[in-house]
């Protein structure tokens, strides 16, 4: 176990500094209790100590958002009244330990989120990111948190509706694993978190308590676990759904039936975050018995105890007189309830075994009095990340054979082998599934419809931190224009490196200032998120990676979005709000060039016009179909449109607009990428009729007509052309045959 | 050869959890500390490389003890409580 010379609070850690100012703060020195304690609420996970004050930056106000940060989920109004409720969260390192039940506990975290405040899970979304499917260790994680993601999500019965993956060798030595929920709510139901009312009761309802992920707390137990005591050991967490089924239930009812003062779901610092983290939003104390909590172990310590993140889990606070109708509903639930404690005015969280305090501590010291640290940002003079070797086997000037090998390439390829494991329509509200469209859409009562986008391509913003934030948040959107659906609020999770070394906070403070930007460009506030940081082990750092997650909403249902063509003859036009450019592209990426140093400019006022172009002419039916180019640039979104309708197109790339593109080289023009570019398709009048608004530098144009089996493309120096089987057959296959080849080379 | 698989110690098991709720609704009082593994017959040539099999295949072992017995029941070797 761990060196006796070296301090517990330096393993659990905290900074001598820090450790001071706890004494300081108490007057005394912290015993175990209070240590574990301090630790987990002052680590970056709950104090965010390097990242607050940037993210004070984020725009938070908007004219639907009805819930902001700071509570367990974000909510907009989605008229009706009804609310959406949603929220990012990441799993990171438990996946890396054990990706199926890393990536279960990941989604079972983020639902309780939602129904904490007062939600019902409608949806869920992934962002995966692992190092190079060839890998076989990158295969095994692919493999088992995709599994893990379905085993919850299908078995509580929340559709797993979209999200992404990229693969990476920045991600090889640590994957990530974010999951988004989304919930809806009629107005009244949303529920803060804040414990009100001295003299209510604590209740901890839902699974036992055990040692689950008790991690680096279990320092202090050390003294008494040598080789021989395995049972003290933290142990994985364990999802079980069914029991979270239950939990969600009870939740539901209880708060329908007005039962609870607030609720609060127990996550990462189980007991310790939750309970003072409510004690801080109503001003107030708590005293928590800890010899009440029912355990799923004996003999538990009350810091092991007050640490666990055993999941399935709820705090609620009750009225003296509530509290027998609250055990009552539990029960009808089949989840265990206990008054555990009670709201004080004391203004400090106590906890008490046997009657006896074991732990006194101002609950503004737990959560407030964290010291917020400032970065050193500083921009990196040489790169920071390797280059990879060339992984393309077609030659940079045969561009006829490139296009299907784009195609099966792992970041490119149908995502259909991982979704096709996911239940994506129970609810029976999802009107978009995973790959015909751009975004999910799922109904709502009154005929509108929600839409939601995961999008964040790490490398672009390891490439430029600030404008591939904007990127990314721009390009959430674009697929949400390409439903029909405006934007209504924002959520992230930024997964970074280690924020002390300069050249990450300078990729972190950039991307924080990059969203800011964006989300101001669009109007659209951040409700909430997650920050995951220290996200590098061996191999250094990962790509910066601020996943985005945007809820947008649209008026009718029926007339969502597709991205596919729909009919032979329909005339396809492609608008461009900027020029395709090559670096940090799929392709060079696969040619094994190098990460650029910066992205071109952009201009967010024409990429807020292409989008609300794009958006306009969906809800008003004069398109038939509407595709954002993304990776791979515009010849294979051209085939994602081709693939999706089953049907082919002839296009003269002399005819697309933007005063630079005609002058870049061929495979720039088909295969370069930048932000703002859309395919749409439908009559040649009603297409004739889409222009851009004055003093906007967007292009629109009519580049070719809808029909037959191939794709072909015409360009100054002739025309290449591909039959849609042999588009389909790479870009079908080519995560399997990737994955299969990884087995392979493990034989 | 069998091997007996088990949910580690203090491990959280829905299985065992339901199964120990399940039998006393069905009326069969004083039932307490339910598990639920499994069991995997095999025949190998060489019961040396049991362990290495349970260890890379068999058994998660960030979650699962082991044992390895021959089907006469003698046991062979164990992994329960080995660090993990």
């Amino acid at each position: 176990m761990s060196d006796a010379t070296v301090p517990a609070h330096r393993v659990l850690g905290l900074t001598d500094a820090e450790y001071d100012l706890i004494l300081d703060k108490l007057g005394r020195e912290p015993n175990a209790v209070e240590l574990s304690m301090f630790s987990l609420m002052w680590s970056e996970h709950c104090a965010y100590k390097h990242s607050k004050k940037l993210l004070g930056q984020l725009p938070t106000e908007g004219p639907y958002l009805l819930m902001g940060p700071g509570e367990n989920a974000g909510a907009v109004d989605v008229g009706d009244g009804l609310a959406i409720a949603f929220k990012v969260e990441s799993h990171n390192h438990p996946s890396a330990v054990e990706p199926f039940q890393g990536a279960a506990t990941g989604v079972g975290g983020i639902l309780r989120d939602i129904f904490a405040v007062g939600a019902r899970p409608i949806a869920v979304l992934d962002s995966l990111r692992f190092g190079e499917p060839t890998g076989t260790r990158s295969r095994y994680l692919l493999e088992h948190a995709v599994g893990g993601i379905g085993h919850y999500g299908n078995s509580i019965g929340v559709p797993t509706v979209g999200g992404e993956i990229y693969f990476e060798p920045a991600y090889e030595q640590n994957c990530l694993v974010n999951a988004m929920a989304l919930g809806i709510a009629p107005h009244d139901r949303l529920t803060r978190a804040a414990a009100t009312g001295p003299g209510n009761v604590l209740v901890l309802f839902g699974a036992l308590t055990g040692r689950d992920g008790i991690g680096g707390a279990s320092v202090l137990a050390s003294a008494e676990l040598d080789e021989d005591d395995a049972d003290k050991r933290p142990t994985v967490q364990i999802g079980d759904p069914f029991a979270e089924k239950k939990l969600l239930e009870c939740s539901l009812e209880l708060l329908d039936s007005d039962l609870l003062v607030s609720l609060q779901d127990l996550g990462a610092a189980g007991l310790t975050s939750s309970s003072s983290e409510m004690a801080s939003k109503g001003g107030l104390g708590l005293d928590i018995h800890v010899d009440r909590v029912p355990l799923r172990e004996p003999g538990m310590e009350p810091f092991e105890i007050m640490v666990s993140e055993s999941q399935e889990r709820m705090l609620c606070v009750v009225e003296p007189s509530k509290v027998d109708a609250v055990l009552a509903v539990c029960e009808k639930w089949e989840t265990t309830a206990t008054a555990i404690g009670e709201v004080t005015d004391s203004g400090h969280l106590r906890v008490l075994q046997g009657g006896e305090v074991v732990g006194d501590m101002p609950v503004p010291a737990l959560v407030d009095d964290c010291p917020l640290y400032d970065l050193a940002p500083e921009k990196p003079a040489t790169p920071t990340y390797p280059t990879a070797p060339r992984a393309l086997k077609a030659a940079d000037d045969d561009l006829q054979a490139t296009l299907p090998e784009l195609l099966g390439s792992a970041n490119i390829a149908s995502r259909r082998p991982v979704f096709e494991q996911y239940d994506w329509i129970v609810q029976s509200r999802t009107v978009r599934r995973p790959e015909e469209a751009d975004a999910a859409v799922l109904t709502l009562p009154d005929g509108s419809a929600i839409a939601v986008s995961i999008d964040c391509s790490g490398r672009r913003v390891a490439a430029d931190p600030y404008r591939g934030t904007v990127e990314a948040v721009f390009e959430c959107a674009a697929n949400l224009a390409c439903t029909g659906a405006e934007p209504l609020g924002l959520t992230n999770c930024l997964n970074f490196g280690n924020p002390e070394k300069p050249h990450v906070a300078w990729q972190l403070t950039e991307s924080v200032r990059g969203m800011a930007d964006a989300c101001r460009a669009l109007d659209t506030p951040v409700v909430g998120g997650n920050v995951s940081l220290y996200n590098e082990s061996g191999g250094g750092p990962i790509y910066p990676t601020p996943v985005v997650g945007l809820v947008g909403r649209l008026p009718e249902a029926a007339r969502a979005g597709r991205l596919g063509f729909a009919q032979a003859g329909d005339a396809i036009a492609v608008i461009r709000a900027a020029s395709p450019s090559l670096p940090a592209s799929e392709l060079a990426k696969l040619r094994g060039d190098a990460l650029p140093d910066g992205l071109p400019q952009q201009d967010t006022g024409a990429l807020r016009a292409a989008i609300e172009l794009v958006r306009d002419a969906v809800r008003r039916g004069d398109v038939r179909s509407a595709h954002d180019v993304a990776e791979g640039g515009l010849a294979v979104a051209l085939s994602e449109t081709a693939l999706a309708g089953g049907l082919g197109a002839s296009i003269d790339l002399t005819q697309v607009g933007g005063s630079t593109c005609q002058s870049k080289p061929l495979d720039e023009q088909l295969f370069g990428e930048a932000p703002g570019t859309f395919i749409v398709s439908g009559s040649r009048e009603l297409l004739a009729s889409l222009k851009a608004p004055k003093g906007v530098a967007l292009a629109v144009s009519i580049v070719g007509e809808v029909g037959g089996d191939t794709l072909s493309i015409a360009h100054t120096g002739g025309t290449l052309s591909w039959t849609l089987d042999e588009l389909r057959t790479p870009r079908e296959r080519g995560l399997g045959d990737l994955l299969d080849d990884a087995t392979r080379l493990d034989d | 050869m069998r091997v007996l698989v088990r949910p580690k110690a203090g491990i959280l098991d829905p299985q065992g959890q339901a199964v120990e709720r399940a039998l006393p609704a069905l009326g069969f009082e004083g039932v307490s500390q339910v598990h639920v593994g499994r069991l995997v017959e095999l025949e190998v040539a060489d019961p040396a490389q049991l362990p290495a099999m349970c260890e890379k295949l068999l058994v998660n072992p960030l979650i699962e003890d082991y044992e390895i017995v021959s089907i006469d029941g003698a046991p062979a070797a164990s992994a329960a409580g080995a660090a993990g």
